[in-house]
């Protein structure tokens, strides 16, 4: 094995051996990134002296026996996660020079365990969008390709860049955030793994608000259990989220090796969506099958209001967004455009500083919101949701977990899908529900589609419950025994020298 | 439902967005299409079902009523476009 094939976890393993320092491993994800990142633009900022600065401070708590979880382990940070002194800024021309003064709870909580950040992953604009292609600051490559055709894909969104700095073998593991499907789908897309825990298992504090109702932060990572390990870092409550679940954080890289026998596993039949791929289909009885085959029991369910998530995400969603990003007014956020009045003043710095989709969204939220439409639209949609929510509730008292598709297609090329916002929201149809219900969901690589594209299964969970869909989510990992690399990765012809008996 | 072009103004100017009268006609089409889709909602009974606002299925916690946090004016004002003193600089708003 290379120091690129390395999981988070056998890395950590490799640290604590002294079969390589923390600053090797580093600087070896540097150089990676300088060659591979030009091509797929996985990163906007790459902190290179800052990531060899806590390489060399973990090196330091590695000597003296004070390894922390993640001590060593480098990681890319997805922009929409403040980091103090580091800008940050969620994909948006109107956040561009922001510099936050102040560390997101989850990134402080990763730094506590020791990680070291290599740099801020690309996003699509405020985490709006399912391919990447919103982000001011271009779109990212998705590291794979269709068997003998080079076009570009999209890695999926709007974790795209966490996703593809993971696939390219550019990072041992990335935070994201997912509102919608924004973790779950470019997982799928990338052939990684990914997991949005219980809303409310992490904390929203310090970062950028989209939708706060539906966001969450959650890792993506090469395996199950590096997520579980990661996920462990990141979550815990924080007095400073009003949301914020006041939980003890289980060991969930040890649910990772429960196994699944006597589970109930529930397979929703709405999923079932007409003109999904044959192999999508063929990929989800093979991923059952696989569990009976472990000691599960498969149980047919229904979920009559999954049909209606969507649409209802897009009520909600715009909603809570044209609230939030009301606060980016040209007076506190760095970057102005001049008006005759403070009301042009405004007008100009949001026209200019926000991007076509983050516009029809904001546009979307203030007309469901205003005065002789809330009830038709916004009181409509919460009703839904708890119909929605009650599905969940219904079915989780007979089966202890659901397994799903992730995405009803594997990644698809930039400029697809761009001509009517509607078909490039329906990428998220079945991950959507999860973020309504306030559920667990994890996307675990099973297969490969007719061109060789990655695909993932989706496992659900019930709240709080992240340790049974690791479990479910770790069995299918074994039995896919999913190996397949990406046509683009980091190459280790520039890994910098192991310590003798490195490589085993 | 179709937008008709005042209400995609109107919604510009809650929105605080300057729309241009070139992109209207678009902004129109677009916002119409999306609103159009959403309204399959309409078919849900959703008689008796109370609201649901958010994925917390908790009650709000109560803190103590004390300071937590300010004495950081420097830091905040690091970002501002531009400021006066110890305060956001916007254009006069009262004559």
């Amino acid at each position: 094995m290379s120091m690129h094939d390395l999981t988070l976890a056998t890395a950590r393993d490799g640290l604590r051996r002294k079969r390589f320092s923390a600053r090797e491993l580093t600087a070896h994800f540097l150089d990676a990134i300088e060659v591979i990142n030009p091509r797929i633009n996985a990163f906007i900022t790459v902190t290179p002296e800052l990531a060899l600065a806590q390489a060399a401070a973990a090196d330091a708590a590695l000597a003296r026996g004070e390894a922390g979880p993640l001590t060593g382990l480098p990681l890319a940070i997805k922009d929409l996660f403040c980091t103090a002194g580091v800008a940050t800024t969620a994909g948006s021309r109107i956040l561009e020079h922001f510099v936050p003064p102040y560390e997101s709870t989850v990134t402080a909580n990763l730094l506590r365990d020791g990680a070291v950040f290599l740099g801020k992953a690309n996003l699509d604009e405020f985490a709006m969008g399912s391919s990447n292609m919103t982000s001011a600051f271009g779109p990212v490559v998705n590291p794979w390709t269709r068997r003998g055709d080079n076009a570009p894909l999209v890695p999926g969104g709007s974790s795209g860049g966490s996703a593809a700095a993971v696939a390219a073998r550019l990072a041992l593991g990335a935070t994201a955030t997912d509102t919608g499907g924004s973790i779950r789908q470019p997982a799928s897309f990338c052939g990684i793994a990914g997991i949005k825990p219980t809303y409310g298992r992490c904390s929203r504090w310090g970062i950028v608000a989209f939708a706060s109702s539906l966001d969450q932060a959650g890792p993506v990572a090469r395996t199950v259990e590096d997520c579980a390990i990661l996920l462990g870092s990141m979550a815990g409550f924080d007095p400073k989220d009003s949301t914020s679940a006041e939980q003890a954080v289980p060991d969930f890289a040890a649910a990772c090796k429960r196994g699944v026998r006597g589970l109930r596993i529930g397979v929703p039949r709405e999923y079932r969506s007409d003109g999904m791929p044959p192999e999508i289909e063929t990929l989800w009885q093979q991923g059952l099958g696989w569990l009976r085959e472990q000691g599960a029991s498969i149980v047919d369910v229904s979920l009559p209001h999954t049909k209606y998530g969507l649409a209802t995400y897009y009520i909600v969603a715009p909603a809570e967004a044209s609230s939030n990003l009301a606060r980016y007014d040209g007076v506190r956020f760095t970057d102005r455009s001049e008006g005759a009045d403070l009301i042009e003043l405004y007008e100009n710095t949001r026209a200019d500083g926000f991007g076509a989709e983050v516009k029809r969204r904001i546009m979307i939220g203030t007309y469901v919101l205003s005065a002789g439409y809330y009830d038709a639209y916004y009181l409509r949609a919460q009703k839904v949701r708890a119909l929605i929510l009650k599905d969940f509730t219904d079915v989780f008292r007979d089966v202890d977990a659901l397994v799903t598709p992730t995405a009803p297609s594997a990644a698809f090329a930039q400029g697809e899908k761009m001509d009517d916002p509607v078909t490039m929201y329906l990428n998220d149809v079945f991950t959507v529900p999860a973020n309504m219900s306030g559920i667990p969901g994890l996307s675990v690589p099973a297969g490969l589609d007719a061109n060789g594209l990655p695909l993932g299964l989706q496992v659900l969970g019930k709240p709080f419950d992240e340790e049974t869909v690791f479990a479910v989510g770790a069995a299918l990992e074994r039995a896919a025994g999913f190996t397949t690399l990406p046509s683009l990765r980091a190459p280790s012809l520039r890994a910098p020298s192991l310590r003798a008996g490195a490589e085993p | 439902m179709s937008l008709d072009p005042a209400t995609v103004r109107r919604i510009a100017k809650l929105a605080r967005l300057r729309v241009d009268e070139a992109q209207v006609g678009q902004l129109q089409s677009e916002l119409s299409g999306i609103l159009n889709w959403i309204e399959q909602l309409d078919e849900v009974d959703v008689g008796g079902v109370a609201p649901l606002a958010g994925a917390a299925q908790m009650a709000m916690r109560m803190r103590d009523d004390v300071v937590t946090d300010g004495g950081i004016r420097e830091q905040i004002l690091a970002n501002a476009p531009d400021r006066q003193g110890d305060f956001y600089a916007v254009p006069k708003v009262v004559e």
